[in-house]
């Protein structure tokens, strides 16, 4: 296998882009990720993108991504993981440089979500979960994570006040995000306090979904070697799969996709998650961090609400998370948030991150779900 | 909803039909196809008795489309009494009577509005059990 680098990342803002298609989008942070090397030399091209079928409708995206870019001719493909999208283009990205089929790759994630209406977005959404025996039910993604988040609370003795150090960390790192689709802080007290959405979810635990794109271009040694800037180093790339519906399993509080791939992406970067300095995380509520934490093994079972407690979560933390704002306060860009994550823990690790900057950054671990972790991708990433 | 789609699984959604393993007696629901190796008949049709516990619930206040005119309703997930877990709405309960641990039953409830197809989706729902066990 050989070594694989990111050596340009791109993003648009995640905002409701009313007056832009997904080309636009992508075009847009593409140009931005382009500037450390010419687009000719990119030889393939993997496009996340999980929700245009049921909501643009259109499928089969890729080619069009690929002509709008300029890169009319090479291979492209469309990646549908529902929200692990992101994560698994990446990971095929990943393959196809390290198994020597191509020196320089491109990942583009592009999402068009705020077209349709609210129950439209939600019925989409929806759909990543098992439509046959879960949506069917009227059961939407964010009723799942309330549902989860009612148990714990029952198993624990938690309240949904307890979550809530999760969205203000979010927020406050939002600030110090040019692109994220939230710039404000949000006090602690309001949280318990926001409209309910899905009980015991309120409306300040929920991500909002947003349109956006994010590009990454990956690159073998060789080409890393002609490049002045920095380039970040995959060290670890894993996706694991669980079953799609949620009642399927015998513990729901326990996401195995999330402890397989993750520990998978360590071992392969011979690390354990004691090394990594940040994480990204699908996090559209504390519930959904808190399970993630406990299924990574950065926290016991029953205690990863602590580590919010105790502010470890923060940039000053020994777990700093969504330092870029996570989808709370960044936004959920659906099948381009997988992509939205990397170009984070890159900036982090060049240093870039103004205010929100973890000190000392060199290892980072993005890691992206689908349904409620169905699938689910992780990535360790390190400065070189 | 495609028509063909949901009387595919007119057993599970109507009569609320899962499988029996012949030999370990594990119970399963929904009914799924053989996986390699095993035997063609060793899962049998199993009706299941419709009682279970809440394991979890929540209020849809955000609905998808098609269910928008009963929001907001009740969803959990119940542990049945031979050992799945499904999720179902809950019905003919307010939100504040639900809690981890009640009891509950299966009742035959419409699902969502009629959509573009015309198909009215009938299927399982679950309500406060209403008869103990051994009453009846």
């Amino acid at each position: 296998m050989r070594q694989v680098s990111i050596i340009g990342v791109g993003q648009t803002p995640v905002a409701e882009h009313w007056n832009q298609t997904v080309q636009d989008l992508a075009a847009q942070a593409f140009t931005q990720a382009t500037q450390v090397i010419a687009p000719d030399r990119i030889g393939a091209l993997f496009v996340a993108n999980a929700f245009g079928g049921a909501l643009q409708l259109q499928s089969h995206i890729a080619p069009s991504i690929a002509s709008t870019l300029g890169l009319s001719g090479i291979e492209a493909y469309t990646i549908e993981a529902g929200g692990a999208s992101g994560g698994v283009a990446l990971r095929q990205a990943y393959l196809a440089i390290a198994s020597g089929a191509y020196d320089c790759v491109a990942v583009v994630g592009a999402e068009k979500l705020t077209d349709v209406s609210d129950e439209q977005l939600i019925a989409g959404m929806a759909l990543t979960s098992d439509a046959e025996w879960e949506a069917i039910h009227g059961i939407t993604l964010t009723a799942q994570w309330a549902m989860l988040m009612r148990r714990y609370m029952h198993e624990y003795g938690y309240t949904a006040a307890d979550f809530a150090p999760f969205p203000v960390n979010a927020h406050a790192n939002g600030v110090a995000n040019a692109h994220a689709l939230y710039r404000f802080p949000i006090k602690l007290e309001k949280v318990a306090g926001g409209a309910p959405v899905a009980d015991p979810l309120g409306l300040l635990d929920c991500a909002t979904m947003a349109d956006g794109a994010a590009v990454l271009i990956l690159a073998n040694e060789g080409l890393v070697r002609e490049l002045p800037n920095q380039s970040i180093h995959i060290a670890g790339s894993s996706v694991a799969t669980d079953t799609l519906a949620l009642h399927q399993r015998t513990d729901p509080l326990n996401l195995m996709a999330v402890t397989s791939s993750s520990k998978k992406a360590l071992q392969q970067a011979n690390l354990t998650q004691n090394d990594v300095d940040l994480l990204e995380l699908t996090d559209p509520h504390g519930i959904a961090a808190t399970l993630a934490l406990e299924s990574m093994g950065f926290a016991e079972r029953g205690t990863g609400i602590q580590l919010a407690r105790e502010g470890a979560i923060t940039p000053q933390g020994s777990v700093p998370l969504a330092t870029g704002g996570g989808y709370k306060a960044r936004g959920d860009v659906g099948g381009a948030s997988g992509v939205y994550q990397v170009v984070e823990l890159v900036q982090q690790l060049r240093g870039e991150a103004g205010s929100a900057q973890v000190p000392q950054a060199r290892i980072g671990l993005a890691q992206c779900l689908g349904g409620i972790g169905a699938t689910v991708a992780t990535h360790i990433l390190i400065a070189e | 909803m495609n028509a063909a789609k949901h009387w595919r699984w007119r057993t599970a959604r109507y009569r609320f039909e899962g499988q029996r393993h012949r030999e370990n007696q594990t119970i399963r629901f929904p009914p799924e196809p053989n996986k390699p190796g095993e035997e063609s008949d060793i899962w049998e049709p199993y009706m299941l008795s419709g009682r279970g516990t809440i394991y979890s619930f929540s209020v849809v206040r955000q609905p998808p489309t098609r269910y928008e005119e009963r929001s907001p309703y009740l969803v959990a997930l119940i542990r049945l009494d031979e050992g799945p877990l499904i999720s179902a709405q809950l019905t003919d309960c307010d939100n504040e009577q639900v809690n981890i641990g009640m009891p509950v039953e299966m009742v035959t409830r419409q699902l969502c509005d009629v959509g573009r197809e015309g198909l009215r989706i009938y299927a399982y729902k679950f309500r406060p059990l209403l008869i103990e066990k051994g009453t009846e």
